[in-house]
């Protein structure tokens, strides 16, 4: 059932159970927020998302207020964001730095950018940093919590899209730490390493320390971005491929993939470098008269190819070819090798490698 | 799976059986523990106690290939106690009054004395799925890799229909597959049995079908399985053209593996690197990787999508499909004269019913929200079918299979007294050809080892953390041992992952005789400290 409402005098239509700041951000309303993640329920934390909502003496959240018939918002006046932008300055005195390289996480360069809009210089507050590093020798997950700002979304994630529950909150106030159960390695905690901490932390205090390798390479620039689907298993989760001068650098989980919604396993998360591996193939090899096996040109590979599949036809019959398809190459190969046996012998000799 | 990845956060009780979800397929899990976090209740059903039957509500510890014993005892309960969907057996089912005197002969007691499981706890896991009104089934290759796969199967099936659980949202039979591409590779035609898009070699229509397609006559029959074609090796079969897959390390018995393809005229391996079994090849042929192929895949609830290419393949690698072309050329095959994937993928929907109404530039655009590419798409204008079986069966009407348990191709005995079932790991894939060979996954998981019950390692004088040796009537390997009480006493776990031990040189007591799925969830062993 749909309702109306008003946002910045327009009237706007809303389901039952949607927020303030689901209906703006569907009407294309900009609503500041540092801690919402919109896969993880409302927090209320950080309140940038605060609006003003006639017939309420104070400004309230947008992320946790739901909508009801007929409220009248109002998302920018003056005082709206004089607030958001004090709040703003206080948070961003607090962290060590506050550019950090987008390979730090997909939303790592969230606190910059409202900075940036807000035109914050980082002079008119200052004081004690918060925030303790943790040393992690993991290859995966740097725990630099000098630039943590108590938003809770890595300790969301975990809980409620992972359901692992490794991380959680010590301390309160000023002196407020993320950690692990006894303050330990995240290896030796409930940790999958399936890196969701680092891609909803919006000021890259956790940050993918494999995609760092290639900070240098890649600077401040964005790598280039390149939709496919992970190389694991039969779930189909979709990535984007972090690129930069022909090398993968990086993997960011799709937020709009239809069959993860966001979410990543370790292998889709940090396991993609077999590609650059030295141990890939570069040039066919064909088993010479020494019974190894040697570099060898496409022309006179696939000559001995043919000629030993014609050899075997002639010699033993169109039954004695099998051909297996993968489960990993695209449907593309896998089709044609069905056509290669079908067309080519006549048979149905053709399988592929779900049997075992 | 017949309902699509979204539903598992929609179900009133979830019966997991033979999936190790959290390790294997850890994004599908993640929508799974949000309904038990919802409250939904969860019934895991596995010789082990994985992570999730740690947060089940009521796990079945049942001893290696019980299922169908369990499953038989389930029925009966639910059949007993009255929690049959009558409307749904009379207007959408086949043969419920057979299956119904079937199932009074195996008491929850029966399925007790099989499975080692309470009959009390079977009661309650037919009680709980029976009772509600959204019951949803997942299962993985704890089902399938066992000689009784499709009776396993069946017997699931014959849950989901006398309670009505399938064709609507929450419910249904969920298998989950184990690669990206495996649903396409089938979807493809890569079967013995089938056409592309699943049409049958057997079926006259198809067969002229695929004649006048192809341009030549076809065999009438089935052909064989890859199983059948391994034993055939230097007798019946000479060459074997393999894509990317690493046989020797992932199929069951590796010594008869290895025999089997050193025993051809003739083998070809295309791959990305240097398997076991391409090591062992006339001829391999380098390809473009994960990262460097455009394409199209299939996942496991039916949802094709675009692969793409974000950088160069090394040195002189090409994509499968222009390999396969250029092999066939030089035969002379015709109809192998494409320079791009999308003219061969939209062929294959061209000719496949199921994929008719798709094509390269729809799988381009990727789903929206009016069309989302779940097969079967019909025709153009379908939006794609995310749940299957809501209105009717393909064939009609859902058929009851009255099964029968029967024991694994092997048991234990007094040579070979442990049970040993495999599988996989979270940090590592398959034979960990990429895994392997990707940064840091080894600070996770650098080695396999056993995972022994403490109170089995003190029974067989093994010790936690030293090697011992683990035999089968096929042959023997030597192995590190892990105290875990995930195993229970009696059965040990390893994973086939790792080259240096290589599990599979112990399995392949059987095979289903009409899949021809290896065993490799039983195999009894025998072991000993070295």
């Amino acid at each position: 059932m749909t309702h109306k409402m008003e946002i910045d005098g327009i009237e706007v239509t809303f389901s039952e159970g949607e927020t303030i700041l689901e209906v703006a951000e569907r009407h294309q309303k900009e609503i500041p927020t540092l801690c919402y993640d919109p896969r993880l329920e409302p927090f209320g934390g950080c309140r940038l998302c605060i609006v003003e909502l006639e017939g309420s003496r104070n400004p309230v959240a947008s992320c946790t207020t739901q909508a009801t018939a007929g409220m009248v918002v109002r998302t920018v006046t003056d005082t709206i964001e004089a607030y958001r932008k004090t709040l703003l300055e206080m948070v961003v005195s607090e962290n060590r730095e506050v550019d950090v390289p987008p390979l730090r996480g997909y939303a790592s360069g969230e606190l910059a950018s409202l900075r940036d809009k807000y035109e914050i210089n980082g002079t008119s507050i200052s004081g004690a940093k918060s925030g303790t590093n943790k040393a992690d020798d993991n290859p995966f997950i740097l725990r630099d919590y000098e630039l943590c700002i108590s938003c809770y979304r890595c300790v969301r994630v975990c809980a409620e899209q992972e359901g692992d529950h490794a991380i959680n909150v010590m301390n309160r106030g000023f002196h407020t730490q993320i950690t692990t159960e006894f303050d330990g390695l995240l290896k030796d905690s409930a940790c999958t390493f399936c890196g969701q901490c680092i891609q909803t932390c919006p000021t890259g205090a956790l940050a993918d320390k494999k995609a760092l390798r290639a900070v240098d390479e890649v600077a401040d620039a964005v790598p280039d971005k390149t939709r496919t689907i992970c190389p694991y298993c039969g779930v189909g989760c979709s990535v984007d491929v972090l690129t930069k001068n022909e090398k993968i650098v990086g993997i960011h989980p799709a937020m709009d993939g239809p069959a993860n919604q966001g979410a990543l396993c370790v292998k889709g998360q940090f396991a993609y470098d077999f590609v650059h591996h030295p141990d890939r193939l570069k040039t066919p090899l064909v088993r010479g008269d020494d019974g190894e096996l040697h570099e060898a040109t496409w022309d006179d590979a696939l000559d001995r190819t043919a000629e030993g599949f014609r050899k075997v036809n002639a010699e033993h019959g169109r039954h004695s070819v099998y051909g297996v398809a993968s489960g990993r190459a695209p449907s593309e190969a896998a089709y044609l090798m069905q056509k290669f046996i079908r067309v080519g012998f006549g048979t149905n000799y053709i399988d592929n490698c779900s049997r075992a | 799976m017949s309902n699509p990845l979204v539903d598992m956060q929609k179900p009133e009780v979830i019966f997991c059986i033979g999936t190790n979800m959290t390790e294997c397929h850890p994004v599908a899990a993640t929508g799974l523990k949000k309904a038990v976090a919802r409250g939904a209740k969860l019934i895991v059903a596995d010789p082990r106690r994985i992570g999730l039957a740690e947060m089940s509500d009521l796990f079945l510890p049942l001893r290696v290939g019980s299922d169908t014993a369990l499953l038989l005892g389930m029925a009966h309960v639910i059949a007993r106690e009255g929690l049959i969907n009558e409307d749904f057996i009379k207007n959408r089912t086949t043969g419920f009054d057979a299956f119904f005197e079937h199932i009074s002969q195996w008491t929850p007691e029966w399925a007790e004395s099989i499975t080692g499981v309470p009959a009390k706890d079977i009661e309650t896991a037919a009680m709980l799925y029976g009772s509600a009104d959204k019951g949803a089934i997942y299962y993985t290759l704890g089902i399938t890799e066992h000689i009784c796969g499709v009776e396993n199967v069946q017997s699931l099936c014959n849950l989901a229909l006398m309670t009505g659980n399938i064709g609507r949202e929450g419910t249904g039979i969920n298998p989950m597959r184990g690669q990206n591409n495996i649903q396409g590779a089938g979807d493809s035609g890569a079967l013995p049995n089938n056409y592309p898009g699943f049409q049958a070699v057997t079926d006259p229509e198809y067969q002229a079908k695929f004649k006048a397609e192809y341009g030549r006559e076809i065999d009438l029959e089935k052909g064989i399985t890859k199983v059948t074609a391994l034993d055939l090796c230097g007798e019946g079969i000479h060459a074997m053209l393999i894509d990317g897959e690493n046989t020797l390390i992932s199929d069951p018995d590796r010594e008869h593996c290895e025999h089997a393809l050193r025993s051809l005229e003739h083998l070809v391996v295309i791959d990305i690197f240097l398997t076991e079994t391409a090591e062992l090849a006339d001829v391999v042929l380098p390809a473009t990787a994960w990262g460097e192929t455009d394409g199209v895949c299939t996942n496991t609830e039916r949802r094709v999508q675009r692969m793409r290419a974000a950088v160069p393949p090394p040195g002189e690698a090409k994509p499968d499909w222009w390999i396969i072309c250029q092999i066939a050329q030089r035969l002379g095959f015709e109809g192998f004269d494409f320079d791009t994937p999308k003219p061969i993928f939209n062929e294959l929907c061209r000719i496949s019913p199921i994929y008719a109404g798709l094509d390269w530039d729809r799988i381009e655009k990727g789903a929206t929200d009016t069309l989302n590419n779940q097969w079967p798409v019909p025709h153009k204008d379908h939006p794609g079918t995310p749940r299957l079986h809501e209105e009717t069966f393909v064939n009609g009407r859902g058929i009851f299979s009255n099964v029968h348990y029967r024991d694994p191709a092997e048991t234990i005995d007094e040579e070979f007294p442990v049970w040993l079932t495999t599988g996989r790991r979270l940090q590592s894939y398959h034979t960990r050809t990429q895994t392997g060979r990707a940064q840091g996954i080894d600070y996770l998981l650098s080695e396999e080892s056993l995972e022994v019950n403490p109170a089995d390692i003190e029974r067989w004088e093994l010790a936690d953390g030293e090697w011992c040796k683990m035999s089968s009537a096929r042959g023997s390997i030597t192995i590190k041992v892990k105290a875990t009480n995930r195993s229970p006493r009696g059965t040990v776990f390893a994973s086939f992952s790792f080259a240096d031990v290589p599990v599979n040189m112990l399995t392949g007591s059987g095979y289903d005789p009409v899949t021809h799925t290896a065993e490799l969830k039983v195999c009894p062993v025998r072991l000993e400290p070295l």
